[in-house]
């Protein structure tokens, strides 16, 4: 018995050490005070913090990100739910073709995708433009919103539209009054996957997008291949920040949500 | 048809799912304004859809439904001006119970104040003063129910629907919740439709009682009338406790007939005018038959043999063997001295023509 218990501790064990570590390694690294990614450090500094920060380009590559990333979940956020909604409240021919379409972007080979927007795109003047990077970007997030929010969907008691339609709400009172409060963890889990999935993302940024057109993804990438500059593990770190900050922002609607409801976390 | 009639018409109305099978089957119905009608049948009969299709989740395959003599079948649920109670409760557990309750207030635009002074007198209603700022998890299944109900009348709706609501909760409380909703019902004089499969709640509460059976109703009647004149052997056995004893109509005469019961025959009533020769069911209340009745003093009088006897305070139930074989279940109070009987007595059953009829046996229809 316990040969086994200790098979599944340390696998369980190296299975989260390989998930994690990558992830963790650049954070030591992004306080070097050496001119070169590497191992060990020689000694511990914050200059290439001072130097990220202090940069116009990274500046930009930043701001660039987030209004994209804002963007994006705004609309794929709206899109994703209303789509979610719409496919558990009605039934119509074709709803499975439907369905399918709306989670396409997901088996679509990334690369596929990105030559196809590439082309469409230059043909619709959409090119190497904020706009197109949004639009871009929100056709990948959208199906992470549509799944998470039909995830929620399944376990809400449709009796509730039923009372407060019943009772004189119009069908946006109902939606706004008493379905969003219900599903809205799986509608920020939804907007959190789709700030991310933009923030991420680099295929299709580079073919979308443009070298004018700054994003972190990209000079990152760019950082990598050409000078290896442990700026790069200071900008990665605080992106680690971020998210964890993120994270933590929606567990904590979580929580206080539960608890408005009387429910315990 | 008297003034009240007609307050909410089903005229012709068919509902079917799969274009073969019917779930609701050519209804017609009045319900009277201010009435407490109830419609009662076991799962699957009918009465749910029917009350969907009143609230406007279902719309009717054919057939008009009009409220206060016009057509609501082209106005979505929220412009019905109803209200309902749900068996599930279907409280929003985001909100408080105030702002449950002032629901139907805020989103038809009333002001703030008044819509706290509605909640405060609906939630005293529902003898619940002062719960307007818990949530409502923090409630008992009762207490949650309440809610529910001042929340389906505080904006006065024209029509008060309830779908099995009190379904989730025990007996006793079960019995003291009827007994409230139908103090409101009294007391504010508005119209309500209840759906219920349980005969007693709805003898209890119902001014009314629709018996729904395979999409149609039964019978449409008074709980009393329901009870002691059954249209139906359906009916019969779905309200209360019956016999059913099969025979054959040996001949007929009025409204009366000769009724075949084995060796024995009997006088009984025959609404459904059966035709001599036709194989029936006499259906009789256990409690309607005496033992060893006086001489001359029931109509029907057939012997028996006692085969059990059991004491149940309040009552006395008797199985009697009839000669044909069937067996035959009496009920007689205790209360005016119980006959000294016990199995393996020879008896003599009677009772009068005006309680026992005969009725088309179900699997003839």
């Amino acid at each position: 018995m316990s040969g086994m218990r200790s098979l599944i501790i340390g696998s369980s064990a190296m299975v989260l050490a390989f998930l994690v570590l990558p992830l963790l390694v650049v954070v030591p690294l992004s306080f070097t005070d050496s001119q070169f990614l590497m191992f060990p450090i020689p000694a511990l500094s914050t200059r290439w913090y001072a130097v990220v920060l202090g940069s116009a380009v990274w500046a930009e590559a930043f701001a660039n990100s987030a209004l994209i990333a804002l963007l994006t979940t705004a609309l794929a956020t709206t899109l994703g739910t209303l789509a979610a909604v719409g496919i558990t409240t009605t039934r119509f021919h074709g709803q499975a073709i439907v369905m399918a379409m709306l989670v396409s972007p997901l088996f679509v080979p990334v690369i596929v995708a990105a030559v196809g927007l590439f082309y469409v795109y230059a043909q619709l003047g959409l090119s190497a433009s904020y706009a197109g990077l949004v639009l871009a970007h929100t056709m990948l997030a959208l199906p992470f919103v549509f799944l998470t929010v039909l995830a929620t969907l399944s376990g809400y008691d449709r009796t509730l539209t039923r009372a407060a339609l019943v009772l004189g709400a119009t069908p946006l009172q109902t939606f706004r009054l008493v379905m969003l409060p219900v599903i809205r963890p799986g509608v920020v889990a939804g907007a959190l996957f789709a700030f991310v999935t933009s923030l991420d993302e680099v295929v299709v940024t580079l073919f979308v997008g443009a070298p004018s057109i700054r994003m972190l993804s990209r000079e990152i990438l760019n950082g990598s291949q050409e000078n290896l500059s442990p700026a790069i593990a200071a900008v990665a770190t605080l992106l680690i920040l971020f998210s964890a900050v993120l994270m933590a922002i929606v567990e904590a609607l979580r929580r206080r949500g539960a608890r408005l409801r009387g429910i315990a976390p | 048809m008297t003034a009240r009639d007609g307050f909410v018409t089903f005229r012709g109305v068919q509902k079917t799912y799969d274009g073969r099978m019917r779930v609701v089957q050519d209804l017609d119905l009045d319900i009277r304004a201010g009435e407490f009608l109830t419609l009662l049948g076991p799962s699957g009969s009918g009465k749910t859809t029917t009350l969907m299709m009143l609230a406007g989740f279902e719309a009717p395959t054919a057939g008009d439904i009009l409220v206060q003599g016009r057509s609501v079948l082209n106005l979505p649920p929220h412009r019905r001006d109803f209200g309902m109670v749900f068996q599930s409760y279907a409280l929003f557990l985001h909100m408080t119970v105030g702002e449950n309750v002032g629901f139907p207030l805020r989103v038809r635009g009333m002001l703030k104040a008044d819509i706290a002074r509605r909640v405060t007198q609906a939630l005293e209603m529902v003898r619940l003063p002062g719960f307007a700022d818990r949530m409502p998890a923090q409630l008992s299944g009762g207490q949650q129910q309440r809610v529910a109900l001042a929340r389906a009348l505080v904006h006065e709706p024209r029509l008060v629907l309830m779908d099995e609501p009190l379904g989730a909760l025990d007996k006793q409380l079960r019995e003291q919740m009827q007994q409230e909703i139908k103090h409101i019902h009294d007391s504010l004089g508005v119209t309500m439709v209840y759906v219920t499969h349980d005969q007693s709640e709805a003898l209890t509460m119902s001014d009314r009682i629709a018996v729904f059976h395979q999409g149609r109703i039964q019978q449409l009647d008074t709980p009393r009338a329901l009870y002691e004149r059954p249209a139906s052997v359906f009916v019969a056995n779905f309200i209360g406790e019956n016999n059913a004893l099969p025979g054959v109509v040996r001949d007929t005469a009025g409204g009366d007939c000769i009724f075949a019961l084995g060796e024995a025959s009997v006088l009984a009533a025959n609404g459904q005018g059966l035709a001599p020769g036709a194989a029936a069911i006499l259906v009789l209340r256990p409690e309607q038959i005496a033992i060893n009745p006086p001489e001359g003093s029931r109509r029907n009088r057939i012997a028996a043999r006692i085969v059990e006897a059991v004491y149940l305070g309040d009552h006395l139930r008797l199985r009697a063997r009839l000669p044909g074989g069937g067996d035959i279940l009496v009920k007689r109070s205790t209360g005016g001295g119980i006959p000294a009987v016990s199995p393996g007595d020879a008896v003599i059953l009677g009772w009068d023509a005006e309680h026992c009829f005969a009725l088309k046996s179900e699997g003839a229809e």
